[in-house]
């Protein structure tokens, strides 16, 4: 798509896109390439000189224990926070399409934590879950339950997981809602005048037709656990106990701040530049699908 | 609205079904958010020993001040500003420049055109996250670790604005741009005073989105930010719990996490309509 009408000059427009294209390649291209160029060295103990080693970072990752547990955690931690948040919402949004009046309210009543930060939603869960001062562990205790999720990991996964899922639930109904209201009221009505129960009427026709949204929340939301949950991970288990939270971000930071192996926190950004690409691949494929539709 | 009451809305008794539903939701997404306000507003020893009451006390005026005041490591207010030079500088710098780039690629024929949109295309695919070893050298380097800069340029860096006003820009009608060249107005006139005007909604959508992103970053003000006063709110909860084994004041970092909530929550709820376009918006 291009404009038909278009001013001249050739200075004028260079000057304008400048300001972009320095900060992006002083702020964005450089560093990716330092990614890209690091994880091909490993730097001697005293951080003096840098030793070749080509794509041994990445042999040593994939055959690196902890690498493919973090990989296998970060996939269930990205499919339950998915499915979680998803699930509410879904939920939240048919029983809100059904209302005639006051679906408006309650929007507003549930969107509201999107503007939450994961950091901030990690202290909150984080506080009721205590193991000494936290509510819920009280009242859980009280019925015979001993939660812990400093040792359990299990538990600990359990509460990334619905602390992550939370915040995101005002984003995932907000589009439900939108897409559950979008279906002609007619061919509803027109089924359940063949006597279709809700049940019926949602599996055949509202949840094929919502199947766009569904499908573009799913990228969307397995973006969101891949990247934008390291605040929630760091708040609340720091990765741990035994690394059974340790996704892969957590991992890129925690092995590159905290334990300065540069060379494989550079490897292990290169794999993730991967992982992400393939992710926006797969979400603007499907954009495209539906611009053609 | 008014023509969606037909015949398969729920009455009676499944109505109250409905509502009951969604009212348990409100109540599961609130209760977090209630739980904290409570806690901002008892004394330290009614929470150490459990159960902590499920009603506000009467405690908030001296944690909030206490917070603002004097915080754990740094004053809060210190931090909230922080927060909101870093949030207005985000939204600001990633709008202003990519207006400028996106009226550029849109209304020019220039050598490289398509080359800078790709090369801007690009970064839509690398959140700072999985770049933040070399991203903090060149900061360091740069001798912009502690500074406002470093907080915010590296994330003005990402592509999402320029796509945005690029797809606005060429729903414009190309009879305007043509009127404006008629009429002998130069490209900048036409900028300044037809295509920004009518970007209105869209900037402030964007602002609103892009208010909150800025707002809630918390591992790259984590990694510069080591002194203090710098820290913004979001990172600075967490600086507030006591390494070892000592007991977090937990009061006053609830309160803080209250006083971290109130601006963007503000901001969704007072610009609900801006902000629900600008989430649709930015994502298409």
């Amino acid at each position: 798509m291009e404009k038909r009408v278009t001013f001249k000059g050739i200075w004028l427009p260079l000057l304008l896109v400048l300001p972009q294209i320095v900060i992006t390649a002083v702020f964005f291209f450089y560093p990716a390439g330092q990614a890209i160029w690091q994880s091909l060295f490993i730097p001697d103990p005293f951080g003096l000189s840098m030793q070749w080693v080509g794509l041994g970072n990445f042999e040593y990752l994939l055959g690196d224990r902890y690498y493919r547990a973090s990989f296998v955690t970060t996939a269930i931690f990205s499919i339950l926070v998915t499915v979680v948040s998803m699930g509410v919402a879904l939920y939240l949004a048919v029983l809100a399409d059904r209302l005639i009046k006051g679906s408006g309210t309650y929007r507003t009543l549930l969107i509201w934590p999107y503007a939450v930060a994961p950091a901030v939603a990690g202290v909150l869960w984080l506080f009721m879950f205590n193991t000494r001062v936290g509510v819920v562990t009280w009242y859980l205790g009280q019925l015979g339950y001993d939660w812990n999720h400093v040792l359990n990991e299990g538990e600990a996964m359990g509460l990334v997981v619905v602390a992550s899922a939370w915040g995101r639930i005002s984003y995932n109904f907000l589009f439900f809602l939108a897409g559950l209201q979008a279906i002609p009221r007619s061919v509803i009505e027109a089924a359940a005048i063949d006597g279709a129960h809700f049940w019926t009427r949602f599996r055949t026709i509202v949840w094929p037709l919502l199947s766009p949204t569904t499908f573009f929340l799913l990228v969307v939301n397995i973006i969101y656990a891949f990247f934008e949950t390291f605040g929630v991970i760091h708040t609340i288990t720091s990765g741990g106990p035994q690394q059974a939270t340790t996704i892969l971000v957590y991992k890129v930071y925690a092995d590159g701040f905290v334990g300065q192996d540069l060379g494989s926190s550079a490897a292990q950004s290169v794999i993730l530049l991967f992982v992400v690409s393939i992710l926006t691949v797969i979400q603007f494929k499907y954009i495209e699908r539906r611009v053609h539709y | 609205m008014a023509d969606r009451g037909g015949m398969v809305e729920r009455r009676g008794a499944g109505l109250w079904l409905t509502h009951l539903g969604l009212i348990l939701g409100v109540a599961f997404i609130a209760f977090p958010i209630w739980l904290a306000f409570v806690a901002s507003t008892v004394s330290q020893p009614e929470i150490v020993r459990p159960p902590m009451p499920l009603l506000p006390g009467d405690q908030m005026w001296e944690n909030y001040s206490k917070a603002l005041t004097s915080g754990v490591n740094a004053p809060v207010a210190l931090m909230l500003a922080n927060s909101m030079v870093m949030a207005i500088g985000i939204s600001l710098g990633k709008i202003a420049i990519s207006l400028l780039s996106a009226f550029a690629i849109v209304y020019f024929r220039f050598p490289f055109r398509r080359v800078f949109f790709w090369l801007i295309f690009l970064t839509l695919m690398l959140p700072v996250e999985v770049r933040i070893v070399p991203t903090y050298e060149v900061i360091a380097n740069f001798g912009m670790l502690n500074s406002y800069s470093g907080l915010i340029l590296p994330l003005v860096a990402s592509a999402t604005a320029t796509f945005l006003f690029r797809q606005f820009f060429m729903t414009v009608p190309d009879e305007l741009a043509e009127a404006a060249r008629v009429d002998g107005a130069g490209p900048m006139r036409f900028f300044f005073d037809i295509l920004l005007p009518m970007s209105r909604t869209n900037i402030a959508a964007l602002f609103v989105i892009l208010f909150i992103y800025g707002w809630n970053q918390y591992l790259w003000p984590l990694l510069i930010t080591t002194d203090p006063s710098m820290n913004t709110i979001v990172m600075g909860i967490k600086q507030m719990f006591p390494s070892g084994d000592d007991i977090a004041d937990w009061p006053v970092i609830m309160a803080t996490s209250i006083l971290a909530m109130i601006p963007p929550v503000l901001v969704v709820i007072g610009m609900q309509k801006l902000f629900i376009r600008g989430l649709v918006e930015s994502e298409k």
